[in-house]
């Protein structure tokens, strides 16, 4: 692979990092705590949300270790199961969900359009407030003696059956799931309102029509999850019997009313990537994104479809055989939206002129997992198959690919990509394609025998397992190192580079979206003057144009 | 706009401009901050339609499965008390849009008593709701912490409602869905109420706000926003009132 | 050999002996299923490959030394709507295969013999009609299809045979149904697959398909006496049903001889067919279930019989084809129109399977 890449750097012996910008224009943690400043928030979102990660991280190295063998060996099985639910509760509700959009789309929404900052930057700062308080909440489920229900909280077994720390882990859930309502408002409310002059809807950065429907997700899903948990910490304190079948309850109501967030929750994790991949692809290959108009509408479809699939989740379980057509045959259209943006985005890459800097070859990674993840999710909406496969590892499999391989890759993208934005400095370029290549190896090793394992049936949440799975698991827990070394990398070199990396510029990619035409780091309010747009997105001419006429004058 | 009251300022070298001082700065113009601000309340009501939505949803299955349950249980509460709590709700809206009226008008005293009127008639519904719920609670009609079947398996025990309705009595298995009525109408009552509780404290505060004068100079948006809210809260009880008290009152 | 070390050239043939890519086929299903799987895997890697063509050939042709200026294109219709229409007729294809195996899976056929299973924290309960109970495993000849009628007792369980590629949820509060029909000898994994609390991955057994004369033999060995009919109709007349439900004129009940099958109007004017969901519902919650013509006087069973019990019931109620079986229970306690004073035979009625004692 070539070594030169696409950046731009000015001078280093003269350049400078701007006198004045977001991160030195005021001083002290009171100034960070209580800030209105959207990039402000989302670096604490930021450092919340990384540390969240480490704690399901750590638990899923644990997990690991005891798949090593087929005995129950490392850790006893009440444990096994509190670490599982705890790797699912947190990496889903307190990272996945809230990383991209909270930190990503906070920081980039406003920059993007043209924007002084978000419509409601008090409300901004309340929501990451609440997703402290619910993280706190979660914290302490976890150090005094953790949750064993699994990330799906399944009744009757979270309510009348376990003994751990339910009640706590829901009302985390809960208050958290305010915290994405708010964020869902604002960004829709910043995107109608605060566009800048000449930014019409269809001039706008494909990365914000992705935001844009993942808060219309956040908007009309979360709530329902929320009565879901009021309900479950209900059950469980006063005991009405909703969902005890023994007193009139219908556990399966827990199911659709759980899932009909869940499922849109989702598409939360990955609508998200799917704009840094629109960003990215375009700009390291000098090209426009083929079929813009395409590719916005299945964002929207995406979200649209999203909230008719939930029982898809509950073919085995008794919903009836003609509803079960009705919700493989939706889940079949929904797929229909993510294939025509993966040929999309391969398509921007013919007749381009390809630099294979570190946010590409994250991004080259998630085109082969997200494809590899979203066509096995095809195997589990066909209904024959489903049977066979759900409830086994190949489930496990398919939601990483998706969640973790195209998810995580995207997002690595996008923090690679932005970083000389967000900081005015660049990352250690070799190690950061080194750690690219890493993860992408590291990932395929840990989960593509999961596939195998998920056929031939091994059941997912087992602590013990028959010893002819053993081979595969090894495979797994020893690709699962790598992978840990692949996401250990940045969290070395990342740091580092605030303090010594080569000063940035405001433009090291020479990239067309407004928020590369203001310093980096930004100022507090982002421009010095309200841009104007004039252009259509993704036009490398005008860019052209625009730096010979800055250079002349 | 000619407000003599305006704020200069601006961090920046070239940023100096001047604004009206309740306009946020990060907006261009007053009318855009009314806007972002009008429609973030339109969407934040959207998502309440959904978590009030679930509710609805989970009561009309169940009520759909155990219909004798549900006449017996709603035949418990009484038609008058709800029928004052909706009145009590229906003026006070009316209240709240002269106070959104008396805002954008500029008269402050006006102002001030409609709020303080439709903070009182929210007092009064509360309390309203608190005795329904007393009383509940006294009949053993409470899932979970105090209920008892006798009531509905024997329905002359309580001779009030059975003087009126003339019930049959339920089988045991049937009576114990009563308590699924009961819980229902508890969360959805519950929830309403604590919309309401914030409702009124938000009320309070603004009470305090007007008499700074602070909306009657042309900062109208959180008193019209409030307004929103509180003719929301007043429209899912206008659902909740036939599902809960009316749809089987047929005797 | 010498170089490798001991231990790890252990592990390796361990590892190599225990080897496998698939489950084995051992039902009529499993081909079916293994085909539909085959065409997935075909299309998934057929797409993935167009997809990798497209990057890395686009990648090597189009690297930016090679290809300095980019060619803009606005995009083309004609390729979207290509890429658009391929996929979904490939996923439509799926859908409605899939479909027709997933009908097939979970519509047992009329003649298959059904074998009730009972899932507990941690434990799967086979029954058998023969009256055979066995815990976590299954006993089942080859060539006949089985049906599994499936109930939980607790929390949410799953019933999984990865080699017949069955699975069906176990279900509180209702039944659920799968079948299969076994065609190779041998023994299986039985797994349950639905997290369902501390010793989820202890409950697990074995499936174990035998030939015909096999089976017969283990039915003859594992026999406790009654069969699930004979257990039912002790608990019937325990109960006391019969004071109720008996051919005399004076009976406060329908009579339960042929109901099972049947039509029955129910008091709200609702019309169903009695099958084994319907018999369990009217024996929990009677006052919904009243068949038209008859005061809703029966109290309800819920905590009184267990799963067991009421699976020996059905059974019974639909073995009932002739007024003979209700006398003989009649017979066994003693029929008196005052039930609340009527003693139970010591020994007898107490000892009856299926009775939660309290």
């Amino acid at each position: 692979m070539s070594t030169s890449t696409l950046v731009t750097l000015p001078d280093q012996s003269t350049a400078k990092i701007p006198k004045v910008n977001f991160l030195n224009q005021e001083n002290g943690l009171l100034s960070w705590i209580l800030t209105l400043d959207h990039k402000r928030i989302a670096i604490l979102y930021l450092i919340t949300t990384v540390f969240f990660f480490m704690i399901g991280g750590a638990a899923a190295a644990v997990i690991r270790l005891e798949l090593l063998t087929p005995a129950g060996d490392l850790v006893a099985a009440d444990t096994y199961n509190k670490l599982f639910s705890i790797h699912g509760i947190i990496m889903v509700f307190f990272f996945l969900v809230p990383i991209a959009p909270a930190v990503l789309g906070n920081f980039l929404i406003p920059l993007m359009i043209g924007a002084r900052d978000v419509a409601l930057p008090r409300v901004n700062l309340l929501s990451w407030y609440l997703f402290v308080i619910g993280g706190c909440f979660e914290l302490y489920m976890i150090i005094f003696g953790g949750v064993d229900t699994g990330w799906t909280f399944t009744t009757p077994l979270s309510t009348h059956y376990v003994n751990t720390h339910v009640v706590g882990a829901a009302m985390g859930i809960f208050i958290a799931g305010f915290s994405s309502i708010l964020t869902g408002i604002n960004f829709i409310v910043t995107i109608h309102k605060m566009r800048a002059p000449g930014m019409t809807w269809f001039r706008l950065p494909l990365f914000i029509w992705s935001f844009y429907a993942t808060s219309i997700i956040f908007v009309l899903a979360t709530p329902v999850i929320a009565i879901a948990m009021v309900l479950i910490v209900l059950e469980r304190v006063v005991g009405i019997g909703v969902f005890d079948p023994a007193r009139g309850g219908d556990p399966i109501l827990f199911q659709h009313l759980f899932w009909f967030y869940s499922h849109p929750a989702v598409y939360v994790m990955i609508l998200p990537g799917m704009g840094v991949i629109s960003e990215v692809v375009s700009t390291f290959s000098r090209k426009r994104v083929f079929g813009y108009t395409a590719v916005a509408f299945s964002s929207v479809a995406i979200a649209v479809f999203s909230f008719f699939v939930w029982a898809h989740h509950m073919f085995i379980m008794g919903i009836s055989n003609y509803s079960a057509l009705v919700f493989s045959l939706m889940t079949m259209l929904v797929a229909v939206p993510s294939a025509i943006k993966v040929f999309n985005w391969s398509a921007t890459m013919y007749k381009g002129s390809i630099h294979f800097d570190t946010p590409m070859i994250y991004t080259l990674g998630f085109l082969g997992l997200f494809t590899i993840g979203g066509l096995t999710g095809v195997f589990l909406a066909t209904l024959g198959m489903d049977i066979h496969l759900t409830e086994t590892y190949f489930i496990v499999a398919h939601f990483h690919y998706v969640m973790v391989g195209g998810m995580v890759s995207a997002l690595m993208a996008g923090i690679h990509f932005w970083w000389p934005k967000i900081t005015g400095r660049m990352y250690p370029e070799s190690l950061g394609r080194l750690a690219a290549i890493i993860l992408f190896i590291g990932f395929n090793l840990t989960f593509f025998p999961q596939f195998i394992l998920g056929y031939l049936g091994m059941p997912r949440r087992y602590w013990s397992y028959p010893p002819e799975f053993q081979v595969l698991n090894v495979f797994s827990s020893a690709g699962a190192t790598i992978l840990a070394i692949g996401y250990l990398l940045p969290f070395l070199y990342l740091p580092w580079s605030i303090t010594y990396g080569e000063i940035a510029g405001s433009n090291p990619w020479k990239a067309t979206g407004l928020e590369w035409q203001t310093q980096s780091p930004p100022l507090m309010e982002n421009f010095p003057e309200i841009p104007i747009m004039d252009h259509e997105a993704y036009d490398y001419d005008w860019l052209e144009r625009h730096q010979q006429e800055v250079a002349s004058v | 706009m000619s407000e003599t009251a305006s704020t200069t300022h601006g961090v920046l070298a070239g940023a100096q401009h001047e604004h009206p001082p309740y306009q946020r700065h990060h907006f261009s113009s007053v009318a855009q901050q009314f806007d972002a601000s009008n429609f973030a309340m339109w969407l934040f009501l959207l998502t309440e339609i959904m978590f009030f939505g679930g509710l609805f949803t989970s009561y009309l299955i169940m009520r759909n499965w155990y219909y004798p349950a549900f006449v017996a249980g709603s035949h418990q509460l009484s038609i008058f008390l709800g029928t004052t709590m909706t009145a009590v709700l229906i003026i006070s809206s009316f209240t709240m849009a002269m106070a959104v009226w008396c805002a954008e008008t500029g008269r402050k005293r006006d102002l001030i008593l409609s709020l303080s009127l439709t903070l009182l008639l929210g007092v009064v519904f509360l309390c309203l709701k608190g005795f329904e719920w007393h009383g509940e609670w006294v009949e053993y009609h409470v899932p979970g912490l105090r209920f008892s079947v006798e009531n509905f398996v024997n329905p002359a025990s309580d001779p009030q409602v059975f003087k009126e309705y003339h019930d049959k009595p339920l089988a045991t298995d049937m009576a114990e869905n009563v308590g699924q009525y009961f819980f229902l109408y508890f969360v959805m009552t519950g929830m309403h109420a604590l919309h309401m509780i914030i409702g009124v404290s938000v009320l309070t505060f603004m009470i305090l706000r007007a008499r700074a004068g602070d909306y009657t100079s042309g900062h109208v948006t959180f008193v019209e926003n409030f307004g929103l809210y509180w003719h929301f809260v007043d429209i899912v009880w206008i659902f909740l009132f036939p599902l809960l008290y009316l749809i089987s009152r047929h005797s | 050999m010498n170089y490798i070390s001991p231990v790890l050239w252990q592990f390796l043939r361990k590892w190599l002996t225990h080897f496998a890519l698939f489950p084995p086929e051992a039902s009529k299903m499993a081909s079916q299923m293994d085909a539909l799987f085959f065409f997935l895997v075909l299309v998934s890697l057929v797409g993935l490959t167009v997809v990798v063509l497209i990057v890395v050939g686009s990648s090597m042709a189009y690297h930016h030394r090679r290809h300095p200026q980019a060619v803009q294109i606005e995009g083309s219709t004609l390729l979207e709507a290509t890429w658009t229409i391929i996929p979904l007729g490939l996923f439509l294809v799926m859908f409605v295969w899939g479909a027709l195996l997933y009908f097939r899976v979970y519509t047992p056929p009329a003649n298959a013999m059904n074998i009730y299973v009972v899932g507990k924290q941690w434990m799967w309960k086979a029954e058998h009609p023969g009256g055979q109970h066995e815990i976590d495993a299954l006993h089942v000849p080859i060539g006949r299809p089985i049906q599994l009628t499936l109930i939980s007792q607790d929390v949410f369980h799953s019933f999984s045979i990865p080699a017949f590629r069955v699975k069906r949820e176990a279900i509180p509060g209702r039944y659920t149904s799968v079948w299969f029909e076994a065609t190779q000898v041998g023994t299986y994994h039985l797994f349950c697959t639905q997290y369902c609390g501390t010793n989820h991955s202890q409950m697990i057994g074995e499936v174990v398909v035998m030939t015909p004369d096999d089976y017969q033999k283990w039915l003859a060995g594992s026999t406790s006496g009654d069969s699930l009919a004979q257990d039912g109709e002790r608990l019937f007349a325990s109960l006391s049903c019969n004071a109720c439900h008996n051919p005399t004129a004076a009976a406060r009940g329908p009579n339960l001889v042929g109901v099972y099958g049947s039509h029955l109007t129910l008091t709200s004017g609702q019309t169903i067919t009695v099958d084994e969901a319907y018999l369990r519902s009217a024996i929990l919650d009677p006052s919904e279930h009243v068949t038209q013509g008859y005061a809703p006087i029966m109290p309800t069973y819920q905590g009184q019989v267990s799963e067991e019990g009421v699976i020996a019931l059905v059974e019974y109620i639909k073995n009932l084809n002739s007024d003979y079986r209700i006398q003989q229970t009649l017979n066994t306690t003693g029929f008196s129109p005052n039930i609340e004073e009527k003693q139970a035979p010591a020994g007898k009625a107490t000892a009856a399977p299926g009775e939660v004692k309290q």
